[in-house]
C-alpha cells in the first residue's frame, strides 16, 4: 500500500511538471473543422479547386511548389480529378490549366532558352530564377517552397490558416523594422523587440510576407464569397492536399487494414483460448 | 539446440536431407517443439513482435532503397517522390518510419521485462549481452536512418550527434572528420550513412540469430524466475506460443496500423519536412522520442565530454548488469523491496525521456510571477534530469548490488507448476482472462 502511494505521489509530481510555461506567449492558433479531419475525412474537391486558384493567382507570385506537376491536379483525390481520365495527362481541364502557364525550356533546334505553355507533365514553374532573386524581391526574406509546408509546420493547415488571418496592426511598444509585419500566429518570440510591460509580451511574431489575402482578391468560379477567411481556408486545404496527396487513399486502405487486423485478432484470441483450454498456467 | 529432438522425418526427401543437412530438424526443434515454460505472460510476447518488426524494417527498407537517392540535392525530394509517385510508396515509407518507433517501443518493453524478471542473471548473461548489442546496433541504425531523408532535423541532429565524438580529447577531431568524410556533415556523410544504414540491419539480424541460439541453450526464463524442473512445467512452443504470440502480434499491429494510416507523422518532427539547410539552425533540435532519455542524460552534465561519457556510461552499465545485481532471486515478484525501486527506476527513465524533449532551462513547475517557491535555476528541466540521471545510475550501481545482499525475499515456489496449480490468483499479470473460464 505504502509502496503504491509513493509511486503514485512520484507520478503525480511528474505530471505537475508538465504545464511548464514558456517565457513568452504562444502564437495564436485557430482550429478549423476540416473536411479531411478524422479517420474518414475526405478532401472537399470544390475547396481544393478554389484553393488552387488562390495559390495560382496570389501565392505563386512569390512561392514555388517544385514538387508538384500539373498532372497531380488531375490525379485521384486531387482538385481536378475526373474518373473519365484515369491518366491525368489526358485530362482536358488539367491540360488547359497548364496551358495558361509559361514554363522555361530549351529550343531543341537552336539551343536558346525559351518559354512555352506548360503541359500536364511539367512541374509548377518557380516565380524566381534563383534564391538571390527571390530574396531581392522580398526585402531579403526567402519565400519558402510550399510543396510540403503543411507538413513542415507544427499545426499544419490550422497554422497556415491562422497565419493568413493573423495580421494585426503592431501594438504600440513593438518596433518593427521596415518590410516586417506583425502577425499573432507567426512562430516567434517578440520579447527582445517589445518595449512595453515585460509581462505582457504580445503573442506571435514578425513576418516578412505582406498580408497576401484581401477580400475580393480572387473570384471563385463556384460563387463562394471571396472573404479573407474563405480564401485562407481554401488555400490551406489546397496546401494540405499538396503535402499529403495520398491521404484519402491512405485512410481508405487503412480502414480495410484495420478491419482485417481486427478480425484476425479476434480469431487468434479465440484460437488461443481454445488451445490453452486444458493447460493450467 | 539443447540436445533434445522430437523431429521425425516423414517423407523420403526429408530423411535424405536429414542425414546431410538437418535443417528441417533444426527448424522443427527451434520453432515448433521447443519446450517452453507454460506460465509465460504477455510480457513475453515482445520477442516475437521484435522479430516481426525487424522483418518489416528489412522488407520496407529494401524497397525504399530502390527509389531513394543518397545525395544532398536529391534525398529530400526522392523521399517525397516515393510518397507521391511510387505505387504504395506512401505505405512503404510510413511503415518504415513508424516501424522504427514501434521497434523501439517493443524493445523497451522487452528490456524492462528482463529487468523485472531478472532474465539477465545466470545462466543468461550472454543472452542479455547479445540483446544489449542488438539495442546498440538498433540505435545506430535508427539514428543513421533518420539522417537519410535530409530534412532539417536529419541534418542538425547529425551535426549534434557526430559532434559528440569531437568532445573526446585528442582523437575527437580525427574521429569526427573520419565519420563525416570531410570537415562538415555533407554529401560524403550522407553517402556513407546510407551504406551503413543498409548494412547494420543485417548485422542486427545476425545478432538476433545468436540471441535466439543463446536463448535456446538455457531456455526461457519465466515470471516466477525458477528453473524448469520437469516436462510438466513446459509446453511445446507450437501451437501454444505461436498462437499466444500471434494474438499479441495482431494487437500490436493494430497499434502500428493506427499510426501508419491515421497519424503517420505524429511521432516525427515537423521540421524534418523542411529540406536541410546548414545555414538555418532549428530553434529546438530534438532527436526521435526513443533517444530522449539519453539526450536528457547528455544535457544533464554541464561539461560536454562529461555528458558524452555519462551517456555512453548509461549504455555500458547495461552490459555489466548481470554482475551488478547480487540477488539470487530472479523475479521481482518475490523481491518486494527491489520491486519498489524498480518501479521508481521505470519512472526515472520516463522522466528522463520527458526532460529530453524540453528546453533545459524551462521551468518544471509553473510559479506565478512574484511567488518564488523554488530558485529558477533549480526549477528547471536540467535539474530534474540530473535527479533522474542520478537515480538511473544509482539503481544499477548501488541499489541492485546492495539490495541483493540486504533484503529478505519472499519464499520462492519450488517449481513453475507449484504456484500455477495451487494459487489460481497468480495467473500472470496481464493475462486477459483466466483460462479456466472456457475459450
Ligand atoms: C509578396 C510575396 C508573397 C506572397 C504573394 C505570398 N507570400 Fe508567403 N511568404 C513570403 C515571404 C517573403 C515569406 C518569408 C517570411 C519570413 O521569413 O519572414 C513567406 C512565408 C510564408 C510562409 C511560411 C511562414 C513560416 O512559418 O515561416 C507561409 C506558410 C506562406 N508564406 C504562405 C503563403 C500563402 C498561402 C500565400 C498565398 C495566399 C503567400 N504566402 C503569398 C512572401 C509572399
Ligand atoms: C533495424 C532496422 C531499421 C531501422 C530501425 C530503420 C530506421 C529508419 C529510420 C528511423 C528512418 C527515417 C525515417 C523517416 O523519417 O523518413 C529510415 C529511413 C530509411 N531506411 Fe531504414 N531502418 C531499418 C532498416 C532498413 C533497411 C534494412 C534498409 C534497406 C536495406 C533501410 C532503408 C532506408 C531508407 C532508404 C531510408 C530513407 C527513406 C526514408 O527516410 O523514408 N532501412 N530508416
Amino acid at each position: 500500500m505504502l509502496r503504491k502511494a509513493i509511486a503514485l505521489a512520484a507520478l503525480g509530481l511528474a505530471f505537475l511538471g508538465s504545464p511548464a510555461l514558456a517565457a513568452h506567449p504562444k502564437p495564436v492558433e485557430r482550429d478549423v473543422a476540416w473536411s479531411f479531419d478524422g479517420p474518414f475525412g475526405k478532401f472537399d474537391t470544390a475547396q481544393l479547386q478554389r484553393g488552387y486558384k488562390v495559390y495560382r493567382e496570389v501565392c505563386a507570385a512569390c512561392h514555388s511548389m517544385h514538387l508538384l506537376s500539373f498532372r497531380n491536379l488531375g490525379e485521384k483525390g486531387g482538385p481536378f480529378y475526373d474518373p473519365e481520365y484515369p491518366n491525368s495527362n489526358d485530362n482536358p481541364y488539367v491540360k488547359s490549366l497548364a496551358k495558361d502557364i509559361q514554363v522555361p525550356d530549351i529550343d531543341q533546334d537552336t539551343g536558346d532558352a525559351i518559354t512555352r505553355p506548360a503541359m500536364p507533365a511539367d512541374r509548377f514553374p518557380s516565380p524566381f530564377p534563383n534564391e538571390p532573386a527571390a530574396r531581392a524581391s522580398n526585402g531579403g526574406a526567402l519565400p519558402p517552397d510550399l510543396s510540403v509546408i503543411a507538413k513542415g509546420r507544427e499545426g499544419g493547415p490550422n497554422y497556415i490558416y491562422s497565419l493568413m488571418t493573423g495580421y494585426r496592426d503592431a501594438p504600440a511598444g513593438l518596433t518593427l523594422s521596415p518590410g516586417q509585419h506583425y502577425n499573432v500566429s507567426m512562430n516567434g518570440d517578440l520579447t527582445s523587440a517589445w518595449k512595453g510591460d515585460h509581462h505582457k509580451v504580445p503573442p506571435g511574431g514578425v513576418v516578412a510576407m505582406p498580408p497576401p489575402l484581401a477580400a475580393g482578391k480572387v473570384t471563385f468560379d463556384d460563387g463562394s464569397p471571396s472573404t479573407v477567411e474563405q480564401q485562407a481556408k481554401d488555400v490551406s486545404a489546397f496546401l494540405y492536399w499538396a503535402a499529403e496527396p495520398k491521404m484519402m487513399e491512405r485512410k481508405q486502405f487503412g480502414l480495410g487494414a484495420m478491419i482485417y487486423l481486427l478480425f484476425f485478432t479476434v480469431l487468434l484470441y479465440f484460437s488461443y483460448r481454445r488451445i490453452w483450454k486444458n493447460v493450467a498456467h | 539446440m539443447s540436445g533434445h529432438s522430437t523431429y521425425e522425418p516423414k517423407t523420403g526427401i526429408e530423411r535424405w536431407l536429414d542425414t546431410r543437412l538437418p535443417i528441417v530438424r533444426f527448424a522443427h526443434d527451434t520453432a515448433l517443439s521447443f519446450p517452453t515454460p507454460k506460465n509465460l505472460n504477455y510480457w513475453w510476447t515482445f520477442g516475437g513482435i521484435l522479430a516481426l518488426m525487424l522483418g518489416i524494417q528489412l522488407v520496407t527498407g529494401i524497397v525504399l532503397a530502390m527509389h531513394y537517392v543518397p545525395h544532398v540535392d536529391y534525398a529530400f525530394a526522392s523521399v517525397e517522390r516515393i510518397m507521391r509517385d511510387v505505387n504504395y510508396g506512401w505505405l512503404i515509407r510510413y511503415m518504415h518510419a513508424n516501424g522504427a518507433s514501434m521497434f523501439f517501443l517493443a524493445v523497451y518493453i522487452h528490456m524492462i521485462r528482463n529487468l523485472y524478471y531478472g532474465s539477465y542473471k545466470a545462466p543468461r548473461e550472454v543472452l542479455w549481452i547479445l540483446g544489449c548489442l542488438i539495442y546498440l546496433a538498433m540505435m545506430a541504425t535508427a539514428f543513421i536512418g533518420y539522417v537519410l531523408p535530409w530534412g532539417q532535423m536529419s541534418f542538425h541532429g547529425a551535426v549534434v550527434i557526430t559532434n559528440l565524438f569531437g568532445a573526446l580529447p585528442i582523437i575527437g577531431t580525427p574521429i569526427t572528420t573520419w565519420l563525416w568524410g570531410g570537415f562538415a556533415v555533407d554529401n560524403p556523410t550522407l553517402n556513407r550513412f546510407f551504406s551503413l544504414h543498409y548494412l547494420l540491419p543485417f548485422v542486427i539480424a545476425g545478432l538476433v540469430v545468436l540471441h535466439i541460439w543463446a536463448l535456446h541453450v538455457p531456455g526461457n526464463n519465466n515470471p516466477t524466475g525458477v528453473n524448469v524442473k520437469s516436462e510438466n512445467d513446459t509446453v511445446p512452443f507450437h501451437p501454444y506460443y505461436t498462437v499466444k504470440d500471434g494474438f499479441a502480434i495482431a494487437v500490436f499491429m493494430l497499434l502500428y496500423a493506427s499510426f501508419v494510416f491515421y497519424n503517420p507523422n505524429v511521432l516525427g518532427h515537423a521540421d524534418n519536412y523542411i529540406p536541410a539547410n546548414p545555414l538555418v539552425t532549428p530553434a529546438h533540435i530534438v532527436p526521435e522520442w526513443y533517444f530522449l532519455p539519453f539526450y536528457a542524460i547528455l544535457r544533464a552534465v554541464p561539461d560536454k565530454l562529461g555528458g558524452v561519457l555519462l551517456m555512453f556510461g548509461a549504455i555500458a552499465t547495461l552490459f555489466v548488469l548481470p554482475w551488478l545485481d547480487t540477488s539470487k532471486v530472479r523475479s521481482m515478484r518475490y523481491r518486494p523491496t527491489a520491486r519498489l525501486y524498480f518501479f521508481i527506476f521505470v519512472l526515472a527513465a520516463l522522466v528522463l525521456g520527458f526532460c529530453g524533449g524540453k528546453l533545459p532551462d524551462d521551468p518544471v513547475i509553473f510559479q506565478p510571477s512574484g511567488l518564488m517557491l523554488l530558485d529558477a535555476d533549480i526549477n528547471s528541466f536540467v535539474w530534474l534530469s540530473r535527479v533522474a540521471t542520478l537515480y538511473f545510475f544509482a539503481y544499477f550501481w548501488i541499489i541492485l548490488p546492495v539490495l541483493g545482499l540486504t533484503e529478505t525475499p519472499l519464499p520462492v515456489p519450488e517449481s513453475i507448476s507449484e504456484p500455477v496449480l495451487s494459487h489460481p490468483a497468480t495467473t500472470p499479470a496481464g493475462a486477459v482472462a483466466s483460462p479456466e473460464k472456457r475459450g
